[in-house]
């Protein structure tokens, strides 16, 4: 179970709680459901509750500098001055730097860290690998937690059809380097392991007839240079999975009401489940307005009166109708969680107001 | 132009854009539209797990192919999904190495290999797509691609393997990747968005990164829930509704009125800023989108391909 105890077993707590208890809280979700403008408005709640908040984004397109109207976001937090008690900053997470930055942490020398730097395998790593932006937010998520400068820290996800992808992500460079295959190809020439290296150099033989042979001496160059720092990554992966699943971590699953978003919000909730991760929370973005009346009053008016704000009215019924009803069947998946419903607005969030008003909406509910 | 014409022009139409923006919903109506003008059409899918084969009331389509559309006078819609982990033991497959393909899938070798040549995997699933056009399966294929952000890293592959692994097989299948991306009469992007702010930056990004960094021919651009006018909007309600339902038809018409306002603002925006032909496909006010559906998007489609000027 991830998020804040409840006060009591049968209070579960609400948006408002989790903004103003959890230290780490992950957005996750389907691409164009306005995680990135959850994530920005859900750290902003914080710091208006006096909270010292940063969010991540890990969007390639610069989606969260646009919602909180400033130009450029960097590496590191960019403090956003407003009327709010508390403290709100952002940073749009530089994949390569990052990486770079645990390199140099985890090296025994900086010549080891230069050496690993410079080759072409880790370039690859560090730059196109599937994986490593998730790895990258994940590291940069546990910095920013252990630095103590931060209440909370929001991280936004990137856009993926796998909710583990996430936490997954600080295995990536384990998982290669437990590969049987890496410890025959960083030591070549060890006497007991000379019958597994016939064998290997065949396989090796055969990659470089495939992809190349300059691609298998990068890949060898980078497992050898990367020996003795092993265990420091180990030791990083496991204390951020720990981080992730912890108590004071939420995950939050944001999901619009059109029907093919909610089905792939229903897979990630069931991925969430499989990894004993709770959802703490739901929040449905752009829900139309309620109307008094349902879709099949509405087309009988338009009907009677064709065109003109009765047109406006049926339009709207039917786009609403089986909304309601969808998201039901979406929460029934995560009885644990706490929804929150924001209206769709009628303009794009590009400005501070837009996003405080969204925090609102998020947390009075 | 002519629709018969417009989806004769290229063998390949590569449907991308940022998810949310209807991409697959695009990719059907397109595939519909050409099997209307008489053409068999194949949907391929990279991204799995889509809904296009439900929208023409199929079920969801596997590795194998399987017909969605087949009607009288008209055209043929197949759809089918490659993997890229298929289409990489496949690959090695026929080059080979199916020793190897077997062994590396089971050691893990496979992760090393993707990882020391970045974009393999997206290249071998676009040298699937190039080894159907060469075979001649259809007289069209559509693939629905990665969504945006992956889709210019999707469409980059072929150059970053051609520069990584520089000898070897599977340079050589880079190299034939990129003579038909580069070839607008085999080969073109067509980009999905909708009309607002954010997903028009980015198609507009995508698209110069398109053209610039890959060298792929753009098509018009599709933008998918087009909200229609109506008129006599900004009238009273007639005296005939209750209060409530007065105040309903109020509210949605201001929103309505504030909506359109918004789109009109963005699809101004994306004419000045992206010379390139809008192909509008309406929003439906509907929840689910079947067959019938997608007839009247593909009705919309093919309007909006009149409209255009012949670019041959």
């Amino acid at each position: 179970m991830s998020g804040p105890a409840p006060a009591s077993m049968s209070t579960i707590p609400s948006y408002r709680d989790l903004a103003e208890r959890c230290e780490v809280i992950v957005c996750c979700g389907t691409g164009g459901v306005g995680k990135t403008t959850t994530a920005a408005a859900t750290a902003m709640a914080a710091a208006a509750m006096g909270r010292r908040a940063a969010v991540v984004t890990i969007d390639p397109a610069k989606r969260l500098a646009d919602a909180l109207g400033i130009g450029e976001l960097g590496n590191d937090p960019t403090v956003i001055e407003g009327p709010w008690p508390g403290t709100l900053a952002a940073l749009m997470l530089d994949t390569k730097a990052t990486f770079d930055a645990v390199v140099r942490r985890h090296a025994g020398s900086d010549q080891q860290a230069e050496t690993i730097l410079a080759n072409r395998f880790y370039r690859n790593i560090s730059t196109s690998l599937s994986g490593t932006q998730d790895y990258m937010a994940v590291e940069k998520l546990a910095e920013l937690h252990s630095s103590g400068e931060w209440d909370l820290v929001v991280v936004d996800t990137p856009p993926t059809r796998d909710a583990l992808a996430f936490l997954e992500a600080p295995k990536l460079l384990t998982r290669l380097l437990d590969n049987p295959i890496y410890r025959v190809l960083i030591s070549p020439s060890k006497g007991v392991l000379r019958a597994v290296n016939r064998a290997a150099t065949s396989v090796v033989r055969q990659l470089s007839r495939v992809v190349g042979a300059e691609v298998v001496d990068d890949a060898i160059e980078f497992f050898q240079a990367f020996q003795g720092m092993e265990d420091g990554f180990r030791e990083r992966a496991d204390a951020t999975l720990t981080l992730l699943g912890a108590d004071q971590t939420a995950f939050v699953l944001v999901a619009s009401p059109r029907a093919d978003t909610l089905v792939e919000a229903k897979y990630f909730l069931d991925r969430l489940g499989k990894a004993d991760l709770d959802a703490a929370a739901v929040v449905v973005n752009r829900v139309l307005p309620t109307l008094s009346i349902d879709a099949a009053r509405a087309a009988e008016l338009q009907a009677l009166h064709p065109g003109g704000p009765v047109q406006a009215l049926a339009d709207h019924a039917a786009a609403a109708a089986g909304d309601d009803d969808r998201i039901v069947d979406l929460l029934s998946a995560a009885p644990g969680a706490t929804v929150a419903r924001v209206p769709l607005l009628p303009s794009d969030v590009h400005d501070v107001d837009t996003l405080r008003r969204i925090a609102e909406l998020l947390t009075e509910g | 132009m002519d629709p018969g014409q417009f989806f004769a022009s290229s063998r390949v139409l590569i449907v991308a854009g940022k998810g949310g923006v209807g991409k697959s919903t695009a990719s059907a109506t397109l595939a519909l539209a050409a099997a209307r003008t008489g053409r068999s059409v194949l949907l391929v899918e990279v991204a799995g797990r889509s809904a296009t084969a439900s929208m023409f009331g199929a079920d969801a389509p596997g590795y194998e192919e399987s017909t969605v559309y087949d009607e009288a006078d008209h055209g043929t819609v197949r759809c089918r999904s490659i993997t890229p982990d298929d289409a990489l033991v496949e690959w090695l497959t026929n080059h080979g190495f199916s020793r190897i393909a077997k062994r590396m899938a089971k050691s893990g070798l496979l992760e090393i290999v993707a990882t020391a040549t970045p974009g393999i995997k997206d290249l071998l699933v676009l040298g699937r797509i190039k080894a159907l056009e060469a075979e001649g399966v259809a007289d069209l294929i559509i693939v629905d691609a990665p969504a945006a952000g992956h889709a210019i890293q999707f469409l980059q592959a072929p150059v970053g393997v051609r520069d990584t692994a520089r000898t070897g097989v599977l340079n050589r299948q880079a190299v034939e990747v990129i003579e038909m991306l580069d070839d607008p009469t085999r080969c073109r992007a067509m980009l999905v968005s909708i009309p607002e702010e954010t997903p028009v930056n980015e198609l507009i990004e995508t698209a110069f990164a398109v053209e610039d960094e890959v060298g792929l021919a753009l098509g018009p651009v599709v933008i998918n829930g087009i909200l229609p006018p109506i008129d006599g909007l900004a009238d009273e309600p007639p005296a005939s509704l209750s209060p409530d339902e007065a105040a309903d038809a109020r509210m949605a018409a201001d929103l309505r009125r504030d909506r359109i306002a918004l789109q009109t603002e963005q699809l101004d925006r994306l004419q000045a800023r992206l010379p390139l032909a809008q192909i509008r496909m309406p929003q439906l006010f509907t929840t689910e989108i079947g067959p019938t559906e997608l007839h009247r998007l593909a009705d919309a489609v093919e309007a909006s391909i009149e409209a255009l000027e012949d670019w041959a």
